[in-house]
């Protein structure tokens, strides 16, 4: 397990920088994260990621895709125009969670 | 470590139920990761783009040794829709779309879909035929271009 110091708190996270205790995360270390990766942060990025973070706290587990587009209020097109690189993986890094594992 | 793929360019070139999945599961993985995404579909898989078929794919259950169903068995009528009916049923517990909301959500997802132009002549069907975000009927030699600095699947 490494640590990396986001927004002046120390966390843990995995090789690729997923959070691995959600419960270290604020919205400042949400902001860092995406910032390093290059994503303003809008309402509608806010939306997505506290989705995502949600789901995660109340399942254990993170949404698939299909989900989250259909009930996270932003829909797949506009996800990613949101997070073109993967809008379920970016909003679970933003959102402070572990990389989802799912295939779908 | 290797260089991260970029793109893919996946063919579907089956039209039953086992034969769609697997390549509409590898593209919207690949959209997933943000790599760049064409899908091809080719012969029967023509039949996963065209509105009139994509909601009734069966799984084959005829010489298929996979599923370890006697092919005497596989040939009863009833038998294939009623293993695709639980495959179908397997797969909305994790989340699995339907085909055809399969192929919108990839649509959605920016990946870029091409009917085979040889295909779809033989077949004698017309753009017309095919859901409504396809991204156009393509030649292999065009396909070829399109896929040019990424990897290519067949399915």
């Amino acid at each position: 397990m490494t640590t990396s110091t986001i927004a002046g708190i120390e966390l843990e996270v995995d090789a690729e920088g997923f959070l691995q205790k959600p419960e270290q995360w604020t919205d400042a270390v949400g902001e860092a994260i995406a910032a390093e990766l290059g994503i303003e942060m809008t309402d509608r990025h806010w939306q997505v990621a506290r989705f995502m973070r949600q789901r995660f706290l109340d399942n254990g587990t993170a949404p698939t895709i299909r989900t989250l587009g259909k009930e996270s209020g932003v829909d797949v097109k506009e996800l990613y125009k949101l997070f073109p690189k993967g809008p379920a993986k970016l909003a679970a890094k933003i959102g402070g969670i572990p990389k989802p594992r799912g295939c779908i | 470590m290797a260089d991260a793929i970029e793109k893919v360019s996946i063919i579907i070139s089956k039209g039953s139920f086992e034969g769609a999945y697997p390549g509409l599961i590898m593209a919207n993985g690949a959209r997933m990761e943000g790599i760049e995404v064409n899908v091809f579909f080719t012969f029967f898989g023509l039949d996963v783009i065209n509105p009139a078929r994509n909601a009734h794919l069966q799984v084959a259950t005829v010489g298929n040794p996979g599923l370890h169903i006697p092919t005497v068995v596989g040939a009863l009528p009833g038998v294939s829709s009623l293993v695709t009916h639980q495959m179908e049923k397997k797969m909305e517990e994790l989340d699995m779309p339907p085909i055809p909301e399969f192929v919108q959500l990839l649509a959605d997802s920016g990946a870029q879909l091409y009917a085979c132009k040889a295909s779809v002549e033989m077949f004698d069907l017309t753009r017309e035929d095919f859901v409504e975000d396809l991204a156009g009927i393509a030649t292999v030699g065009e396909f070829y271009a399109m896929a040019a600095g990424g990897q290519i699947i067949f399915t």
